[in-house]
Order: C-alpha cells, then structure tokens, then sequence
C-alpha cells in the first residue's frame, strides 16, 4: 500500500447533483446548463475520493445601474452597467460567464421600488439575451420578495433557475412558486449549521426535495469573516461527507459582493498609500476569497469582476486535473 | 497522536503498588493518557520506559524555527486537520523569492519593494515573513552577494541552492541567523547533512513524492538532524496540495513521526492573480511556508490576510477597537448606533449601516469580544457603560445632537440610560439586517 493510500480517509456521504438551467429537451430555452455537487470526498483531494463536477463561477447582475460599486467594476463594465441584458450578454460574449447571478436589488422599496412586473420584465429580457443558466435573487427585503420572486419565478418557468433566498420564517411562498414553475431554490442559514438543517427540513417537507436545494451560509469577506465562512462550510461539509443528508447539499458564496465592500478593495491609493495598485487591489482581493472558499467546499461563487472570475475559473481548472 | 493507555500500560511496572495515588498501573495508565497524571507520581518507572513516554508525549508535528530575534519564525505544531477542531496555531512563513540573477540596482529595488510591504490589520503589524534567496546563477559568487544584501532586510532566510559548497561559502558568514537550508535531495542528502550539522541550522529536504521523500528523512533523522522542514511543491498545485493534506494527515492521525515537519512549497506561477489564488489555497491548506513570486503590496496583502484570518484561535472572540467610528460623511448631526467590539457583531452593524447610505456614527463599546446579548447578560454591556461613553469627549466633539440608538435586544435598558445619561433613547431593530429601514424611518422622523 502506498503512503497517500495510508492517508487517506473514509467517507459515506455524497453531495447531492444538482442541475441549474433547463435545455429545450427539458422544456426550458437554456443552450446550456451547469450541474454541481456529488463530491464524495474533501475538496479536490483525488487521492481519496472523486470531486466530479468543478465548482462553477456565476458573474453578478443587477436589474438597475449599481451606484456604489468600485471604480474598477464600473470602468471593466462601462455602459451596459445600465441595462441587464446588455450586461448579461458582455458577461457571456465577452468574459465567457457560464451562469449569471441576476440581483433584483432595484426592487428594494428603498432602491428604486421596482414593481413585480417590471421586476418579471427584466428576468425575461435576461433570458433572452444570454444562453446560460440564471440565479435569481431578491433584494432582500422578506415583504417585497414575496410580492416580486413569485412573478419572476413564473416569467422564467421552465427554465430551472436557481432563485433565493428563503430564510427560516419566510420561506412558504418561495417554495411554492418554485415547486410550481420548476426551479431551484437557496436557504439562507447565515454561518449556523443548525438553521441550515432546519431550512432544508422545512423546505423538503414542503415537497421540494433536498436535491433541488442549495445552502447560503453567507459569505464573509477576506479580513472581514472569511475565517467563519471557512470553518462553517468545513464543518457542513464534513457532516455531509460523514453521512449527514440533511447537510448534503451544494453550498452557494456571495464572494463579489463581500470582496468589493471591503476598504482593501475600495480605497483610493491617496487614502492607502501602502496597498498597492487601487485599479487592481480589488480584484485580488475577489480571487483570495474565493480561492480560500473553494478549499473548504462550495460550489457556485458569485463574482464580479471578470479578471477575478478568469482567475478562480482557470484555478478551478488546474484543481481538477486528476 | 499520543499513545493508547494500554500502551502506556505496557511500560509501566505493573506492579498495582498504588504509591501514584491510583488503585492499578491501568487506571494510572488511562490517567497518564488523558494528560490528568504525569508519569513522576510513579516512583518505579524504568528509566527506558521515561524515554520512550517522553517521545511519545512529543508534538506529531515539530516546531521549527528559522531566523533568530524577534522575526523569527516558527512553524509546526500544529494538532488539527481543522480550525473549528482547536485551533491553527502557527501562521505559515509567507515571503518572496530572490534570485541572486539580479544584481547591483535591480537587487536594491527589489529587496526595498520587499522592505516596503507593510501594513496594519486588526492592530497587527503585517509583512513578508521569510524571504527565499535563489541560486539561480548556479554560481558561489553572486549567490554570497544576494544573501549579504537579503539578510539586512533582517527577515528569516531560505537560502536555496543545489550546490552544497555554495552554501557552505555563504553559512560560513550567516549561519548564526539560522537560515533554512534548501534544499537536501537523494542525490545530495550526505553532503546537506554535513552542512545542516556544522552551521547548526535548520535543513529542507525534498523529493518527487512521498515515498521517496520518506527515506530521505529516516535518514536526516538518524544523523540526529531534528529541525527538518518538507519541501513538498510538486508539478500541479492541485497534487502540491493532496501531498499538503496527507503529510498533514499522515502525521496527526497516523503518528508517522518521519512525517513530523511544517511543510514549504514555492510557487512560481507567472499569472500574478493566478499565484494569489494558488498561494490562499496553499496557506489554507497547511503549507508551513510559501515562497512566490509576489512582491507587490496588493499581491502580497491578500496571501497574508489569508493566513492572519485562518490563524486566529476560534475560540477566542476577535474584537475590534472600541471607539467612535464613521461610516459614510457623517455630520455632528448623524445618527450615533451602539454596538460591542466582537468583531463579527461590528461589521455585520457597519456593513447594514454602509448599505444604508445613511451616514451615521457607530460607537463600539469593550465588552471583550461579546455579542450584543452575551454582553448583556453578563454585565459587560451596561446602562452606565453607554451613559459613561455617550457622554465622553470622544463622542461631545462629533455628535451635536443627544439621540442614541441602542440595539433591540436590550431594550429593556432604554428606560434606565435615558435616566443615567439624560440622552433620548431609541431601540434599534433587533437583527442588523433591519437597520436600513429603522435609518430612514424611525431615525428620518425623529
């Protein structure tokens, strides 16, 4: 017996596969589609277990010009910052997104207000635009999401998106919508194992079963949390590998949207004379994060910027040579 | 991993004479094995059986230092797999490589880029920590040159060369910084050995993988070398990062002592971003030092974020400064919210009230790394705590107005505060995530 064998650990579990994005053949209009999950082992560590499916980087949209995001983000994305399809499409045509995450922050009664309607309007003009499979995310408000996330999840039947994110005590109407319009669904459980059993225990007994879930233990930012992220995600992970189903589900980290509201990646050089390059700081502070995130097992991370994305995405690649 | 009370059993006396205090030498044994006893309350112990208890009590993973002084750095032991298990205890060495190719002006620059990373974080002074002089030019000369210049940066060394006689030339006048020495390999083995041993300085050995790195260090070890460090940096980062985790797992689990070291990879991946992902990764996952080719500010800050955030003890709350703090262009007119120094607590408040875009002023009470009802509960947030901080200088000389915004769920304090500090007291949302809406309504009408 070689020495890695003798290193090597046992695991019962499996992560559940999960397919974001329906093809024509599956009554969606998706030209492509992304499964994640069935890791049998820890991260990336053949020698003991296969990682089958490569984690999957889905590049962030808004349904409205952002008027806070970074300078970097706002010159690599320029004029199509204004209109979601544009920018979907400058995700895929240009940078080679294989997913995008659509954020419905305009919907926010603070933000802009968008109504349902309008809000269902740009899920569909997404759609059109682009090929790959979509997230579909509120604005985070419980009221106003269960007004507008039941009409964008009807705009897109069929599509199996992927749309959160439904908390411990607002979870009914989402799980409904979804059930009925065929999609996927996020559980937001922010770093507490617990709430993220009990989430996955509501929402399958709600008739959406454990393998059309993914968890969102929330993301903490290098500097800013990374540290609890790491360790929440180590532990669910081994609790799924040792066994635990309740737990063996995809994990989801928000990296662009952490990455980029930290001082690291947004002070100017004026403000922090000894960081470095303010045109590229933030971008490597994006890909640190999400590096270290994939080492304790997720498997989407959401990001902005397209130099980061090819980064962790070329990354990914060298991690799954067998 | 420490020895089974039934082996421990076997080298004691067996003689159940109850002078330890314990009715047999097997529940003595499982004393000694759950560390509750220590093996001087046994009068009878052999003095072979000392030495081979001692052994075994030693860490799994060795502590090895590399440069002296205050910047020494000292890597291993290590005793978990997992941070939520313990703890991480030693944060990896993280450093530049410098090749002695470059010369005169080009070195100047480079060692002061070097000297020039440096920033605070959480009140820590932050840098490179090691820094690897290469023999690139596989000559004595310039490699003596680099390593004269390098080692006034006064960072710990990793003198790397395969030419045991230039390294040799360049101990002769560092060895008292102890260096580690990069790095022993089958082919020269002996010859490292002899360097390791007559500068008295720490010794890298490396091979293509583990079965060959294996013998390399029985043999290191039996030359009676104890400060060895595993160069174990393979073709891929992803095999780098499987040899990582099982030399880890090796060690911890299986008690392989031979595998006992901290682990050094390099890395010289040219795409910069690239090299940051690969060197967060390695860090991550139990490299002792990583050694690249980053040596710009915004490079280097992230890989030691990395390492400062994944070091912290888990069991041990990480607290931010208590004091006034802005967020956003605050005015004397701003709202002021109160919150605790636990770190997370702070920013999860500081990010709401970002998102907000309502300036505001945040005022960070000590309550020792406790969150907001832990505090509470044990006195640490008080009714006159607020009052006191409310009421300082600190806060006169910013905020105009006496409105203070306490959390929700110390509410039950709002009666007691407005009467300790004269203060109108308004109680904020429970849950940060309710501070945007509370900002722009309940805050906007008062």
């Amino acid at each position: 017996m070689s020495i890695m064998d003798d290193a090597r650990d046992k695991w019962t579990g499996t992560i559940n596969e999960l397919t974001i994005g329906a093809t024509r053949a599956d009554g969606g209009t998706r030209t492509s589609v992304v499964t994640i999950g069935g890791a049998a082992a820890l991260p990336f560590m053949n020698f003991e277990g296969p990682t089958p499916r490569a984690p999957v980087v889905a590049m962030e949209i808004w349904d409205r010009e952002p008027d806070d995001w970074a300078q970097p983000l706002v010159d690599v994305f320029g004029a199509v910052l204004k209109s979601p399809a544009d920018w979907a499409k400058k995700c895929v045509e240009e940078f080679g997104a294989d997913m995008l995450c659509l954020r419905l922050a305009g919907t926010h009664p603070d933000f802009g207000d968008a109504s349902p309607t309008q809000a269902a309007e740009v899920v569909k003009s997404v759609l059109k635009a682009v090929g790959v499979p979509l997230i579909i995310w509120g604005s985070d408000h419980d009221e106003k999401d269960n007004e507008v996330l039941p009409r964008c999840s009807q705009a897109a039947a069929g599509e199996r998106c992927l749309i959160g994110a439904v908390k411990e005590d607002n979870y009914k109407t989402l799980v409904a919508s979804c059930l009925a319009d065929g999609h996927t669904i996020i559980g937001l459980s922010p770093i507490d194992i617990n709430i993220a059993k009990q989430i996955n225990i509501l929402v399958s007994e709600m008739g959406l079963p454990l393998n059309r879930i993914v968890m969102y233990p929330t993301t903490g930012a290098l500097g800013y949390g990374l540290e609890y992220s790491q360790s929440i995600q180590e532990r669910g992970r081994l609790a799924a590998l040792g066994g635990d189903k309740i737990m063996s589900l995809p994990i989801i980290c928000m990296v662009g949207q952490e990455a980029w509201r930290t001082k690291e990646a947004r002070a100017s050089l004026q403000e922090a004379p000894a960081w470095g390059d303010e045109a590229t700081r933030g971008i490597y502070w994006e890909v640190a994060t999400a590096s270290s995130l994939l080492q304790a097992g997720s498997d989407i991370l959401v990001m902005r910027h397209p130099a980061a994305v090819a980064a962790v995405k070329k990354t990914i690649n060298e991690l799954m040579v067998k | 991993m420490a020895l089974k009370a039934l082996d421990i059993f076997k080298l004691l006396p067996k003689t159940n004479c109850k002078k330890c205090g314990c009715p047999t030498c097997l529940a003595f044994a499982m004393k000694l094995a759950q560390k509750q006893a220590s093996l001087d309350q046994c009068p009878d112990v052999s003095e072979a059986s000392k030495v081979e208890l001692a052994g075994a009590s030693a860490p799994p993973i060795r502590l090895v230092t590399i440069g002296t002084g205050p910047n020494k750095l000292e890597i291993g032991n290590e005793t978990v797999m997992f941070r939520h298990e313990e703890s991480f205890y030693h944060p990896a060495g993280i450093g530049v490589l410098v090749s002695d190719t470059l010369e005169g002006d080009a070195l100047k620059v480079k060692l002061e880029k070097i000297r020039k990373i440096r920033f605070t974080r959480v009140g820590i002074e932050m840098h490179a920590t090691v820094v690897g002089v290469v023999n690139t030019s596989g000559t004595a000369e310039p490699f003596a040159k680099a390593v004269q210049a390098v080692a006034a940066l006064d960072i710990p060394m990793v003198l790397m060369s395969t030419q045991a006689a230039h390294l040799d030339k360049v101990l002769a006048s560092c060895a008292d910084k102890k260096p580690l020495i990069h790095a022993a390999t089958a082919a020269t083995l002996d010859a490292f050995i002899v360097l390791a041993k007559t500068h008295n300085c720490p010794l890298a050995v490396t091979a293509p993988d583990l079965e060959a790195l294996v013998p390399l260090c029985e043999k290191a070890r039996a030359a009676g070398l104890q400060d060895l460090v595993l160069d174990v940096t393979s073709g891929t980062v992803a095999g780098t990062l499987q040899t990582l985790t099982a030399v880890r797992r090796l060690a911890l689990k299986k008690n392989m002592r031979v595998l006992g070291y901290p682990c050094l990879v390099t890395n010289r991946t040219v795409d910069p971003m690239v090299a940051v992902a690969e060197c967060s990764m390695l860090v991550a996952k139990y490299a002792g030092i990583v050694l690249a080719d980053l040596d710009q500010p915004e490079q280097l800050m992230p890989v030691l974020t990395v390492n400062q955030n994944l070091y912290t003890d888990p069991r041990k709350p990480i607290q931010v400064e208590a004091k006034l703090n802005a967020i956003g262009a605050v005015t004397p007119e701003s709202p002021l919210l109160i919150t605790t120094n636990f770190s997370l607590t702070y920013y999860t408040v500081a990010g709401e009230v970002e998102a907000s875009r309502v300036p505001a002023y945040i005022g960070v009470l000590d309550t020792e790394g406790t969150s907001v009802l832990t505090a509470f509960s044990s006195d640490k947030l008080t009714s006159e705590k607020i009052a006191a901080f409310i009421n300082s200088d600190e806060v006169k000389s910013k905020v105009s107005h006496r409105k203070v915004i306490i959390p929700g769920y110390i509410a039950v304090m709002s009666g007691g505060l407005k009467d300790d500090s004269g203060w109108t007291v308004l109680v904020g949302p429970r849950e940060a995530s309710g501070i945007s809406k509370f900002l722009k309504t309940t805050w906007a009408n008062a």
